[in-house]
């Protein structure tokens, strides 16, 4: 009785959470172009999309701009922890607490502050403004995920490494990166992530003329979205449950074939 | 591993401090100055006008209602999952996760099509002669809005501090004597407290801060106080007056971080450590 209240109480949140994407789902499929009528099955938005020269453009800016940001602010990020952990605690949580700050902060006020940067320092608006903004707001979120595994670390084991006759560089490879390479990854998807669904910083820190997906979306909300969009965000939704649903059987049968020889 | 590595953070500093601190100080240089470049307080006391005030004031009420609804909802979600078996929770915050690569924009908006008059929910109540709800373009669908749109990052860090409980104390209450109510309040809610704060800051900041949901479900009619700042830089260019409103803004983030200290004090980012 009580499983089921649960059950049921799970049920509901979830489909809270996706009714809005089943609803975008379907409407990728309506051949009417009005998002409030039915119009009949139809595939037509599909081959329409890769036609679409401003959605195409405007998907690779935003995998561009997503992988070199989240892939430079895991460098970034991933160093500055490694560093920070040899600090005074106070050092140490001084430089953390700057690093929350576009985290914290109302991103709103970030993108705002950002662009009163790029004015003064006379920078073009384009890929590169936005993309130094997503580097600078996934840092946070990849420091937070490494931090944890950085305290969990044992200095002994590096220092025996040393006292074994590693170089400092082959002491760290080996021993401490593998360690904190699960904090990595994922800090790195975190970023990945973040970048790909970020709408406001881009809003203030893009040009004329460059747009992502959803500075694209945005300018299309008056107009009205063009199917050719639903399409493709459901292209990249299957995508993705596909890929996680893969990485978890993966790595569950691994799990199991690692109990196997255990016991 | 020591101070050899000093150095090696020096990206990171000159980083923070040119996209972070400098970008923050000019926030407050363009908010404290005018067109001329002369000190002034008008752009903070612009706060004080009908229009602005009121865009504040439904912007606080709408974020704290959104929050306390996300807080509701995703406590006993959180103790659920809490409550599995091990082998489902990486699943279970999958699942959580997995609606943001649907983009945020169009999420929002297709609680339009779900909401309109003759939209898929009214269609349902009225397949069992229910009532309809006419909620769209009203503060209502903007509170959805947010409740939809902030639930995760309520859900995960009360997640990660319930999971993380050890159920022997709580056994332990029990033993000694304790009903489940009591020891709900007196070990679980008070074991919880750090995961409540992360995710209440993670709810109230960005409710407080949206311009893009009121947008996109409350019609053009009902500004929040980031539609005024967002206008202000946008469409008005009026980058002074947009700056000392955000400073404005920035008091009641800084507050709400000042709350926040007070009760979680060994923060290092709360329940954050998300996958």
């Amino acid at each position: 009785m009580k499983n089921t209240a649960k059950k049921i109480y799970i049920a509901l949140i979830f489909i809270f959470l996706y009714a809005p994407i089943v609803t975008l789902m379907v409407l990728s499929f309506n051949a009417s172009k009005t998002r409030a009528k039915w119009g009949g099955f139809t595939l037509q938005w599909y081959s329409a999309l890769f036609q679409n020269r401003d959605i195409m453009e405007a998907l690779g800016n935003t995998l561009f701009i997503a992988v070199i940001s989240s892939l430079a602010a895991t460098v970034i990020g991933a160093i500055a922890c490694i560093s920070m952990n040899g600090m005074k605690r106070r050092t140490r949580s001084v430089l953390l607490g700057i690093a929350n700050i576009p985290m914290l902060n109302a991103e709103i006020v970030t993108g705002i502050s950002l662009m009163l940067l790029f004015i003064s320092l006379g920078m073009r608006f384009g890929l590169g403004t936005i993309l130094l903004s997503h580097i600078t707001f996934n840092i946070p979120y990849v420091i937070l995920s490494i931090m944890p595994r950085m305290k969990q670390l044992n200095p002994s084991i590096y220092e025996a490494a040393l006292d074994l006759g590693a170089s400092p560089g082959t002491a760290f490879f080996k021993v401490v990166f593998p360690d904190l390479l699960p904090g990595i990854l994922s800090g790195f998807l975190m970023a990945f992530t973040m970048s790909l669904d970020d709408f406001i910083i881009t809003h203030f820190t893009k040009g004329a003329g460059v747009d992502t997906l959803s500075t694209k979306i945005y300018t299309e909300v008056k107009k009205g979205i063009k199917p050719e969009m639903y399409a493709l965000s459901t292209i990249i939704f299957v995508t993705v449950l596909l890929l996680l649903v893969l990485v978890n059987a993966a790595s569950g049968t691994k799990n199991e074939k690692a109990k196997e020889k255990e016991s | 591993m020591t101070s050899k590595n000093k150095w090696l953070s020096a990206p990171y500093i000159l980083w923070s401090a040119l996209f972070i601190i400098v970008p923050l100080a000019m926030i407050f240089y363009y908010g404290l100055t005018d067109k001329t470049g002369a000190f002034t307080l008008e752009n903070i006391t612009a706060i004080m006008t009908a229009e602005h005030a009121k865009a504040l004031w439904l912007s606080l009420l709408l974020s704290l209602i959104s929050t306390l609804i996300c807080f509701l909802l995703a406590y006993p979600l959180a103790m659920i999952l809490a409550g599995m078996k091990i082998s489902q929770h990486s699943f279970m915050i999958f699942i959580f996760i997995l609606p943001m690569w649907m983009n945020f924009l169009l999420r929002t908006l297709a609680w339009q099509t779900l909401l309109e008059k003759s939209g898929v929910i009214n269609s349902v109540l009225a397949f069992f002669h229910l009532p309809g709800i006419n909620i769209i373009n009203t503060p209502y669908a903007i509170v959805l809005g947010m409740v939809y749109n902030f639930l995760p990052f309520m859900v995960l860090p009360l997640y990660n501090v319930l999971s993380k409980i050890d159920e022997n104390v709580i056994n332990a209450a029990r033993d000694l004597g304790a009903g489940s109510a009591y020891t709900f309040f007196r070990i679980t809610l008070p074991l919880s407290i750090p995961g409540i704060i992360s995710g209440v800051t993670m709810v109230f900041v960005p409710a407080l801060t949206t311009f893009v949901i009121s947008t996109l479900l409350g019609g053009s009619k009902i500004l929040l106080i980031g539609n005024v700042i967002e206008q202000e830089f946008t469409q008005a260019s009026n980058w002074h007056l947009g700056s000392g409103l955000s400073i404005v803004l920035m008091i009641f983030i800084i507050l709400n971080m000042i709350v926040s200290a007070l009760f979680d004090k060994e923060s290092d980012g709360g329940g954050m450590e998300i996958l």
